[in-house]
């Protein structure tokens, strides 16, 4: 680990001031600690923002608001969010190991960097990394790398699972700079690669997150967290979906449904969820959806296994959704 | 069991002077009718002396910094009921202050990053990796690793076990014993939460600790055994 300044930030106005280049916000640090063992970071300083006042769960107008400091662990088993959020729930108890998400915070999390192997390596060019230097991952391995909205710069991937449930959910994200606040939809928080990989997210120097809002709650019961990975527990999503609905009777009224771990975002079809409006909640409706969404996909050389696996996920998350019956966080059989 | 294999566990699941104790019974209690293993250069490199300390011991040697201009800062962390005032580089983590300032070496370094659980300790009563935690972010906390788990509670002063470290021998929950500091504080930590009721439910909760010997199934186990009021 390089060395670099401490500062505790008191306030968040403190911490945006102490910011500058080289600058690092520093909370649960479970990922950025790790980065920078691996000296991918070297910041030259760290403002620990964990004194901030940012770590409650209030209700706000119709819905909630989640300070970006109340942990993974403190958000999944709020009450509120168990009772009225519950796809927000398992989807961060699909992600990760309980003593991180004792850690990691709300705001880390819609933070994190990408798992691909050769961002983390520095040995390797990778443009995520070091801009201009090339992509290992093209032409590389590429079991955990993208098949949508990919570049020629870089097929990295958006590693939260939070993240893809916030997505669907359509949070807010609440953050506060050196121009004042503002408040950014879920979907144009983070980025695809396209020719500046370097950039995950939409903010600015020196922003800082300081809330994520959820609007009414529209989903308690037709919704699941469905995560496919190379082991049962404790590991990266090779494709995951979260699926939400409003249903009629037996008619879909409101449909809702993002990827994991197949972008560098989380993944999100308009027309798709334009197409279960309006239609019976049955697997052929649910299969040209799926369809609609994987016709777009570009897989890599060794990466193709992934649009088939996306295709099922899709069809059997709304299905769990339509029924009622969401996927088990530890019963790890797929009804 | 024999009063060997009985110091051997209790070493384990204490993480206490282990290795102490290992070298202890290696060197003069081998079981009469065992030959003893030849003469290991392990003890001599252990024995090896630490370089000398230089003004600044505030650190440890591999964290110094390179520079005068980077100034230690004053914490108070309140380790297995012991209140330490210490002053610490911003950039040691809490798992390398333990094992390396304040010779608390029960607390296991294994991937160093956050992958494996050996690091496990609990943080005001939460389990979380302290590979991944700078000590200097901590600063008022209180910190429990495995040498104080059986401090823990009503049991503060006496020499008895926590209930799960007895449940772990009663159940053979570890061969090796390296992860075996994480997988104990990560139960206790599972159990202050009180989110896992069935086994599958423990399994999951327990995901973030590996272990590569395999003991999964008693660990699972003792868990569930002291989560019903067993193993005393």
């Amino acid at each position: 680990m390089n060395r670099f300044d401490y500062v505790r930030a008191g306030t968040v106005a403190e911490a945006v001031q102490a910011f500058g280049a080289g600058a690092r916000f520093i909370a649960g640090g479970t990922n950025l600690i790790d980065l920078m063992k691996y000296e991918v970071e070297k910041p030259g300083r760290l403002i620990d923002i964990t004194r901030l006042p940012l770590d409650q769960i209030e209700d706000h107008g119709n819905g909630l608001r989640i300070g970006a400091l109340a942990t993974n662990a403190k958000v999944a088993y709020d009450d509120r969010v168990t009772e009225r959020y519950p796809l927000l729930r398992n989807a961060i108890l699909a992600g990760a190991s309980a003593q991180l998400r004792n850690a990691a915070s709300t705001g880390g999390n819609l933070l994190q960097r990408t798992r691909c192997y050769y961002f983390y390596d520095v040995a390797t060019p990778c443009n995520k990394r070091e801009p201009g230097s090339g992509c290992s991952a093209i032409g590389g391995m590429t079991r955990i790398h993208a098949i949508f909205g990919t570049s020629a710069h870089c097929i990295a991937t958006h590693p939260s699972d939070m993240c893809i449930a916030l997505a669907a959910l359509e949070a807010k994200v609440q953050v506060s700079g050196p121009q004042g606040d503002r408040s950014i939809p879920f979907s144009e928080f983070h980025r695809l690669p396209g020719d500046t990989p370097e950039q995950d997210t939409n903010l600015v120097p020196g922003e800082i997150i300081v809330a994520v809002d959820l609007p009414e709650s529209r989903f308690p019961q037709h919704f699941t967290y469905l995560k496919l990975r190379d082991r049962l527990s404790y590991a990266f999503a090779l494709v995951s979906v979260a699926a939400a609905l409003e249903l009629d009777g037996d008619t879909v009224k409101t449909a809702r449904l993002a990827l994991g771990g197949v972008a560098h975002k989380p993944w999100r079809n308009r027309e798709a969820e334009a197409l279960l409006e309006g239609k019976p909640a049955t697997r052929e409706t649910f299969q040209a959806a799926a369809d609609l969404i994987v016709a777009e996909a570009k897989p890599q050389a060794t990466n193709g296994f992934k649009i088939d696996l996306a295709r099922r996920a899709i069809v059997r998350g709304l299905e769990q959704a339509a029924a009622g019956t969401p996927q088990s966080l530890s019963d790890k059989r797929i009804q | 069991m024999s009063d060997l294999r009985c110091r051997v566990r209790r070493a384990a699941v204490t993480g206490f002077k282990r290795n102490r104790d290992r070298l202890e019974l290696l060197s003069t209690e081998w079981p009469a009718g065992l030959r003893a293993p030849p003469p290991s250069p392990l003890p001599l490199l252990l024995a090896r002396p630490r370089p000398a300390q230089t003004v600044d011991d505030t650190m440890p040697l591999e964290t110094q910094p390179p520079v005068a201009a980077n100034t230690p800062i004053g914490i108070t962390l309140t380790i297995n009921g012991q209140r330490r005032e210490l002053q610490v580089a911003p950039w040691t983590t809490l798992l390398d202050l333990l094992r390396e300032r304040l010779d608390l070496t029960g607390t296991k370094k294994g991937c160093d990053h956050g992958q494996c659980g050996a690091c496990t300790v609990l943080v005001n009563g939460t389990r979380v990796n302290s590979c991944l935690t700078l000590a200097v972010m901590k600063d008022g906390a209180e910190i429990t690793t495995v040498e104080g788990l059986a401090g823990l509670g009503d049991r503060a002063g006496s020499n008895a076990l926590h209930p799960i470290q007895e449940a772990f021998i009663e159940h053979d929950a570890f061969q090796c014993g390296y992860c075996t500091p994480g997988q104990l504080c990560s139960s206790v930590g599972l159990m202050n939460e009180g989110h896992a009721h069935t086994r599958d439910e423990i399994r999951e909760a327990m995901s973030g600790n590996i272990c590569r010997c395999g003991a999964y199934t008693n660990i699972v186990d003792a868990i569930e055994d002291v989560m019903q009021g067993g193993a005393r």
